[in-house]
């Protein structure tokens, strides 16, 4: 399409920060490549992992989850997820994982694979299959791994939880040390907790704008703009973007314009994205006037705010890393879910069965039922994955969704 | 006011002409490899019924999984809305719907209106649905038509526990090689069909009254099956097939 051409609605509905997040995450991965040139070291490290001490000591954070999900927005998953078919490991496993084993032994991928790490960090409050993922990633690289091993939270953080927990950073401390070969940086550690946690409350500010009506960005949105909480937490590169990005969406608001035109119907939606189709899920949300107002997954990267003590950030780490929401009962995730609903007054739930994710997806029936029961609202779960897209039926799925939007 | 429904399912095309809140009349035929020609060859068979034309028509709906091929249609609604409206118009009672059809099967929930309340789709496996017997007739080499009063007739039904109707198919291979009797047989694959389709419709709280709509309603063994596993009637029409074309055309 021609500059002549482009739709000046369209071109008002766009998010003018998206150009600078490109930049931003760009630089990153530069930087990340080419930390062996620059002295620098790289960590893996998981999605729920605790990246502040890294950031302290000057390593530089990687992200095979945060990878793969370009993966599948690149429409790459099929083919990686085949290859690591191949090298032995079971179609059933999570394609974050599956993808990443395979790319880093045909450095596939939309950038060419990750930078070889010096050092893994794994958390297991994500799941237990980071556990694993990440012992195969070390025997391949040869490189030292430190697992962060968090108990489940039904309900409740134990004292003796928080002790266990408390422990294994110690443990981290040092790790980084030997890893880095100088002292663990604590003062810095204050410095970046204090910065992580300002990163944290700008980018739930963000969240919070689209409890107007109408909304002036879309889950989908979210999704995009997410990439910095998750990659370059702790840093003032993350607290400047979420700042411009609060005040873009303040100005929106102002400007009545809103992710879709003629908001009429307000959704939730729960679970990992479909990578591979964000933007046809929301033209066809939008094509019923729907807008996808809010999301469990993009507010789980603010949530542990509360937990944090900034006056004794290594401390509070504990809690903050422990009793995150793929940590916790599913009676809690429910909690949650019917408070989202309320604060963002949604209309409907869709729900993303996620083949994937386990931890995510087991539970989402009694999530559905509980919010039925107490709310009253229609429901939908869309069965797919993540990043493969050999699970993705559309014409399954559009009957699906065009039949939930036919109740709203 | 006159409006017709188009059903576009992937083994039969239906049309379904309704007139002031009464039925008229109703065509199934083969939906073969082109959706378009079947949708508008059912269409030309009501009309040309009737004696109508298009411009006596006052819309045109289209429903199934071949709905967005109607070039003709005025709107599309899913066929969960469609098989929900149009057993509610035959029975206002009606709380609950199972419709299987050729290649996927449902359980809908619905209010004293007709309007869905909830809604589960089996569309990831033929194991449950009209597929899977089609398979089975040619298996046994035996008309599809006569599945339901054989297996009415089996003393002790077989047990097929394959998932997956490929596999199946094996199976009831090797129980007819063991000399097993076909009646059991197909009862056994009724039994299979009906724990699918039962599992389905708790989990969508099922309430009663129940209809079953789609094609494979007019199968007594099946219908009898699910009734054992649901321990509850389950009420069918005569337009059991044609229950989503009927549905589009009161939309």
């Amino acid at each position: 399409m021609s500059e002549k051409n482009k739709d000046p609605e369209k071109e008002k509905r766009k998010i003018k920060s998206v150009k600078q997040m490109k930049d931003i995450m760009t630089a990153y991965y530069i930087d990340a490549k080419t930390a062996e040139e620059t002295g620098k070291k790289v960590a893996w490290i998981t999605s729920g992992g605790p990246v502040e001490p890294l950031i302290a000591m000057d390593v530089i954070p990687v992200y095979p989850e945060n990878h793969g999900a370009m993966i599948g927005a690149s429409k790459m998953g099929v083919d990686l997820c085949e290859k690591a078919e191949e090298m032995g490991y079971s179609r059933d496993l999570c394609s974050y994982a599956m993808a990443d084993i395979a790319c880093a032994t045909v450095n596939g991928g939309p950038i060419g694979g990750l930078p070889k790490p010096d050092m893994l960090v794994c958390s297991t409050n994500i799941c237990g299959t980071v556990l694993k993922w990440y012992e195969i990633q070390a025997r391949y690289f040869q490189v030292p791994l430190f697992i962060l091993d968090t108990p489940f939270c039904h309900t409740e953080f134990s004292e003796e939880a928080r002790q266990y927990v408390r422990k294994q950073f110690d443990e981290y401390t040092q790790f980084l040390e030997a890893g880095c070969g100088k002292s663990f940086e604590y003062d810095r550690l204050q410095a970046v907790g204090k910065c992580s946690l300002e990163g944290q409350r700008l980018w739930q500010a963000v969240l919070d704008t689209c409890t107007h009506k109408p909304a002036p960005m879309s889950a989908f949105d979210a999704f995009f703009h997410l990439a910095l909480i998750v990659t370059l937490r702790g840093k003032q590169v993350t607290v400047d973007y979420y700042e411009a990005l609060l005040a873009e969406m303040n100005q929106r608001i102002n400007d009545q314009i809103s992710a879709v035109p003629n908001e009429r119907i307000r959704l939730l939606w729960d679970n990992i994205p479909v990578w591979y189709r964000t933007r046809w899920l929301s033209d066809k949300f939008a094509s019923f006037n729907a807008c996808l107002v809010a999301d469990t997954y993009t507010s789980a990267w603010c949530a542990a705010t509360k937990y944090i003590d900034e006056a004794n950030y290594l401390d509070s780490m504990a809690e903050s890393y422990t009793r995150i929401y793929l940590n916790i009962g599913v009676d809690e995730m429910a909690k949650s879910v019917l408070q989202m609903i309320d604060k963002y007054d949604v209309d409907g739930f869709v729900m993303h069965s996620n083949r994937s994710c386990k931890p995510y997806s087991l539970g989402q029936y009694d999530i559905q039922t509980i919010v039925q029961k107490e709310r009253g609202i229609p429901t939908v779960i869309l069965e797919a994955d993540m990043v493969d897209e050999r699970k993705f039926s559309q014409s399954q799925i559009e009957t699906r969704i065009d039949a939930f939007m036919e109740m709203l | 006011m006159i409006t017709v429904g188009i059903d576009v399912g992937s083994i039969t095309a239906k049309a379904a002409v309704v007139e002031d809140d009464q039925l008229k009349t109703v065509e199934v035929q083969p939906s073969g490899y082109d959706s378009q020609k079947a949708a508008g060859s059912v269409f030309d068979a009501v009309l040309d019924r009737l004696k109508m034309k298009r411009d006596h028509l006052q819309a045109v709906v289209a429903t199934g999984y071949g709905r967005r091929n109607v070039s003709f249609a005025d709107r599309v609604v899913t066929e969960i809305t469609c098989h929900a409206k149009g057993a509610h118009f035959i029975d206002a009672t009606i709380r609950s719907v199972i419709d299987i059809g050729g290649q996927d099967s449902k359980v809908i929930r619905l209010n004293e209106n007709g309007k869905v309340l909830d809604f589960a789709m089996n569309d990831k496996c033929a194991a449950g649905t009209g597929r899977f017997l089609e398979v089975m007739a040619r298996a046994l080499e035996i008309d599809l038509a006569r599945f339901g009063s054989m297996s009415l007739q089996a003393k002790a039904p077989a047990s097929i526990s394959s998932m997956c109707t490929v596999f199946a198919e094996s199976e009831v291979i090797s129980l007819i090689s063991r000399g097993e009797r076909r009646e059991n047989i197909v009862a056994g694959i009724h039994d299979a069909i009906a724990a699918r389709v039962v599992s389905m419709a708790k989990r969508v709280k099922i309430e009663a009254p129940v209809m079953m709509t789609g094609g494979v309603a007019k199968n007594s063994g099946l219908v009898r099956a699910l009734e054992n596993r649901l321990n509850h009637k389950i009420c069918i029409a005569d337009t059991a097939q044609t229950m989503g074309a009927i549905g589009a055309a009161l939309l």
